[in-house]
């Protein structure tokens, strides 16, 4: 067991847990944020995403006693009362159906369109559709997933 | 702006969802909570010779450990097949015992033999690992055909020849003489690859034993929790219906894998009996992998006749099914009731006759996985149909166009009426929107860069609102399809729907709410949707083959015809008019022609207080209903995808994809989109990247993402999804359903674009880079 602190959207936190415990376990088990989903043991699917020191991190790829002092921001965190520009896009865009890979989308989605603006480039639909290539959705086709993260993009 | 059928509401559902506060049941987490990790076969094919727990029991938080010895002495039955199949020579399938813990045999890698209880799923799991299982192997196999050729391993005892049943639809006799005396015939042998539906939320189970009341509750990640409810009574013995709640809060995709009741269900429930905890299980997508139901794998051959006028004389089709090792919940349905009855695709053809085999192998059990039977005859027909198009030397647009059937109903002889369509209007539309007339110019375009360009088609017709009851019935369906509804109109004036379909991505609480706003003219944020639970909602037959609308919206509608009766009823007493000049609109319910009115909610209130209403009428204002289809729907509509083809690579880019769907009404447009969109790409995800791999001795090679390869983002383009409409005579909305449609049409529409653009006939899905790179070599 390890004592582990972080600041987890905005709150510190600190809870002693086995050296092997996932952030995406410490997120979910430890501070019963279940927001942020499981999907895959590998990597792949990117339900578990969220911002580790404000960018985007598969959480069931990170040890949480690696992450002593990080900030963590989790869907549950991404805004407060009023909903994210990404959060609206997706609601406005059908981006979302059964909504289990949704908050790492939007997770995802929000870092992609950061990391563009702080580069000052332009988002087009297939540089979206490269982007996401990390979060794997079995309902919607992505097709609305592109089009909310569009959206967004011009909101943010 | 209009919330009624038709309008675009955004939905009710979403907000939950994108803030994180969605509850999966792998997010319940109860007071005495204990976890479940099961001890799987790592053989495909192996004799139990023993199980010793010793060490496991030993270790540190482990509660206790317990097998299938144990399950059977409580008296826990075995997984059963629910729908029965004759053969075509009178006698019974041959289903094999399916225990959800093996006492003497494993089946197929994943067979579950024991399963671990303990204080932390961590613990559990490690601890299963120490449960030392005594394994004798035996050969195995994997593939359907091998599985019948003579000495192949034998995997349960009463199916000789691992043949579970040999099956047939149609007059071979006729079929036979209308090939023999065809000016064309057309022969295709091909499979439909075996796929696994990875819905994106691995399956749950929490199950809670409350030891005072004898009485269960079950979390689940189901489609269907009435269904789950009745199978572990009825069948699975586990607890009497009233002693048992099972709950489906929200399910992250189902795509027909969460309709089944699993072992681990069931052991998870028995579990927290024997161990007075309750107990949860999630699976880790290693093991949705070796357990979850898989879908399709059909081996076919067929031969299509054609008059010297290129009409369809005759079409003669013999498919080997791979059922895996046990008989999954409505396998058996998938490759014939749902397949076979679909062969004669949107095309008038007198003649038709279908021979299915199903067959046991050593490979985790097949079930119906989005689309069930359908997509396997689409794929079938559609290939055939372009194949027949080029061997014949004209369109293969204009080859649909002279077999398309023009005039219904139309009783196919494959059982199935359809009753309504219009089939040239979606070609048309498709071949518009996909500007097929500008194909060649883009085609010459393609190969001054070096590539491939090719266009596909796909002409699909599908059965859906599964499904009438006497008619499944008659056909061996082990449950009638009926769903049932109940309006609750609260003092007031709020309403809540219960109904027995379940959402897990099909927009219910949005698009259920819609057609009760515009039939009661109120508010959307007026009504809300009730689902999920059997201790809430009266019963029902859950969310599968596109029935929520066309059966579950139904009986809402049926239900809802009962509530405005007794509305007008209550109304016209209190304003003392005649029921028959009672309107409900603009949130009032008035006599039409004058200014005497009624609000909604003082109605509502009038019921609840029974102060005034008509004699011997019964208060309150809520009113039930089951609504069992008069027939089955036939959603319809023409795919057209375009592909380029890297020669150098075989890569496969899919520059464009066309849909015109005719689904009769649509609720909402954008929710029907969506349905398409994510179906289409699940079915270029079949034509292209997908397959269950499974070796010669029985292992699954392809066991995880990064192993199956899952359509991506940057796999697909943005589609055009269109649609005609012609209206569903047989329900009180017109509706079709549109949730398996993409599915089902696209997978040949990708491999007939593909096949033209490289000038071979011969590929197989899924079409990845190595085997388009293989046929273009063997084309050369």
């Amino acid at each position: 067991m390890t004592k582990v602190s972080m600041k987890v959207n905005g709150k510190a936190v600190s809870r002693d847990v086995p050296d092997e415990t996932l952030l995406s376990d410490f997120l979910r088990e430890n501070l019963r944020l279940t927001g942020t989903h499981v999907g895959c043991d590998t990597a792949q699917c990117g339900a578990c995403v969220v911002h580790v020191d404000g960018k985007a991190l598969k959480s069931c790829a990170a040890l949480a006693v690696a992450l002593e002092g990080a900030e963590v921001t989790t869907i549950e965190g991404l805004a407060d009362g009023e909903l994210h520009p990404m959060q609206k896009a997706f609601n406005d865009a059908h981006g979302l159906q059964c909504g289990f890979c949704t908050p790492g989308m939007i997770m995802t989605s929000v870092d992609i369109v950061n990391r563009y603006k702080a580069a000052g480039k332009a988002l087009a639909e297939a540089d979206i559709r490269r982007e996401l290539e990390g979060n794997i959705c079995r309902c919607t086709g992505y097709q609305n997933i592109v089009k909310a993260v569009s959206q967004a993009a011009g909101e943010m | 702006m209009s919330t009624g059928i038709g309008a675009r509401v955004k939905r009710k559902e979403d907000k939950r969802f994108i803030t994180g506060r969605g509850k999966f049941t792998d997010d319940v987490r109860v007071d005495n909570q204990a976890y479940a990790a099961f001890v799987r076969s790592p053989h495909a094919h192996a004799k139990v010779k023993g199980i010793d727990k010793s060490a496991a029991l030993a270790m540190d938080g482990v509660i206790d450990v317990l097998d299938g010895q144990q399950l059977g002495a409580d008296g826990i039955g075995n997984l059963i097949c629910g729908w029965a199949i004759t053969s075509k020579n009178g006698s019974p399938m041959n289903m094999g015992a399916w225990s959800a813990l093996a006492t003497d045999k494993v089946r197929f890698v994943g067979n579950a033999v024991a399963v671990v209880i303990a204080e932390t799923a961590a613990k559990a799991r490690i601890a299963a690992e120490a449960v030392a299982v005594d394994y004798e192997e035996l050969p195995a196999v994997a593939r359907a055909d091998k599985a019948l050729a003579k000495g192949a391993p034998q995997i349960h005892d009463n199916a000789p020849g691992n043949l579970i049943f040999d099956w047939e639809l149609g007059d071979k006799a006729a079929t036979d003489a209308a090939l023999k005396g065809a000016a064309h015939v057309t022969e295709i042998s091909l499979t439909n690859n075996r796929l696994s539906p990875n819905a994106i939320e691995p399956r749950s189970a929490v199950a809670i034993y409350d030891q005072a009341e004898d009485h269960y509750t079950l979390y689940t990640t189901s489609q269907n929790p009435h269904v789950a409810r009745l199978v572990l009574s009825a069948f699975y013995q586990v607890a009497p219906e009233h002693k048992l709640r099972v709950i489906a809060p929200d399910v992250g995709g189902g795509f027909g894998s969460k309709i089944y009741i699993y072992p681990e269900e069931i052991v998870c429930l028995w579990a927290s009996m024997k161990t007075n905890r309750s107990v949860k299980w999630t699976a880790h997508r290693a093991e949705s992998f070796i357990t979850d139901s898989h879908g399709r794998d059909h081996i076919t051959t067929a031969r299509m006749g054609f008059d010297a006028k290129n009409r369809i004389v005759g079409f003669d089709v013999d498919t080997i099914a791979n059922f895996g090792a046990y008989m999954s919940l409505f396998s058996s349905a998938v490759p014939t009731y749902l397949y076979a009855t679909l062969l004669s695709g949107q095309y008038d053809i007198q003649n038709i006759h279908c021979n299915v085999r199903a067959v046991y192998t050593n490979t985790v059990p097949v079930d119906a996985y989005r689309g069930a039977g359908r997509p396997e005859a689409c794929f079938l027909v559609e290939r055939l149909m372009e194949t027949a198009a080029r061997e014949l030397g004209v369109s293969p647009s204009e080859l649909r166009r002279t077999n398309f059937i023009r005039e219904f109903p139309h009783q196919t002889p494959v059982i199935m009426n359809y009753d309504v369509g219009d089939f040239e209007a979606n070609l048309d539309q498709a071949l518009k929107a996909a500007d097929v007339a500008g194909f060649a110019a883009r085609r010459k375009e393609a190969a001054a860069r070096g590539k491939l360009r090719g266009l596909g088609f796909s002409s699909y017709i599908e059965a859906c609102g599964i499904a009438p009851s006497a008619a499944v019935g008659s056909l061996g369906s082990g449950v009638g399809l009926w769903e049932s509804a109940e309006v609750r109109v609260n003092p007031v004036g709020t309403i809540e729907i219960l109904t027995g379909s379940h959402s897990h991505g099909q927009s219910h609480e949005t698009t259920f709410a819609q057609i009760v706003a515009e039939r009661f003219d109120l508010p959307i944020e007026n009504v809300s949707i009730v689902h999920g639970d059997t201790d809430k909602v009266q019963f029902g037959m859950g969310t599968y083959g596109s029935r929520s609308g066309a059966v579950g919206m139904s009986a809402i509608v049926k239900a809802m015809d009962k509530v405005e009766a007794k509305v007008k009823k209550i109304a016209a007493h209190v304003l003392e008019a005649s029921e028959d000049d009672i309107v409900i609109e603009g949130g009032q319910v008035k006599v039409a022609g004058t200014d005497k009115a009624m609000g909604w909610h003082e109605v509502g209130l009038a019921a609840y207080t029974a102060h005034n209403l008509p004699p011997d009428m019964e208060p309150g204002l809520k009113e039930g209903a089951f609504y069992d289809p008069a027939n089955f729907t036939f959603p319809a509509g023409t795919y057209i995808c375009e592909v380029e083809v890297d020669p150098e690579t075989g890569e496969v880019e899919i520059v464009q994809f066309t849909a015109s769907d005719d689904f009769g009404t649509l609720i909402n447009p954008t929710v029907v989109e969506g349905q398409v969109q994510g179906g289409i790409t699940q079915g270029i995800g079949q034509a292209i990247l997908e397959q269950v791999v499974y070796d010669d001795a029985g292992q699954l090679i392809t066991g995880s993402y990064m192993d199956y390869a899952m359509p991506r983002a940057d796999d697909v383009p943005s589609y055009g999804v269109h649609h005609t409409s012609t209206v569903c005579p047989n329900n009180p909305l017109g509706m079709k359903g549109c949730g398996e449609a993409g599915a089902i049409g696209s997978p040949p529409a990708v491999i007939n674009a593909i096949t033209d653009a490289i000038g071979n006939n011969d590929l197989a899905m899924p079409a990845t880079p190595q085997a388009v790179w293989k046929a273009i070599q063997a084309a050369q």
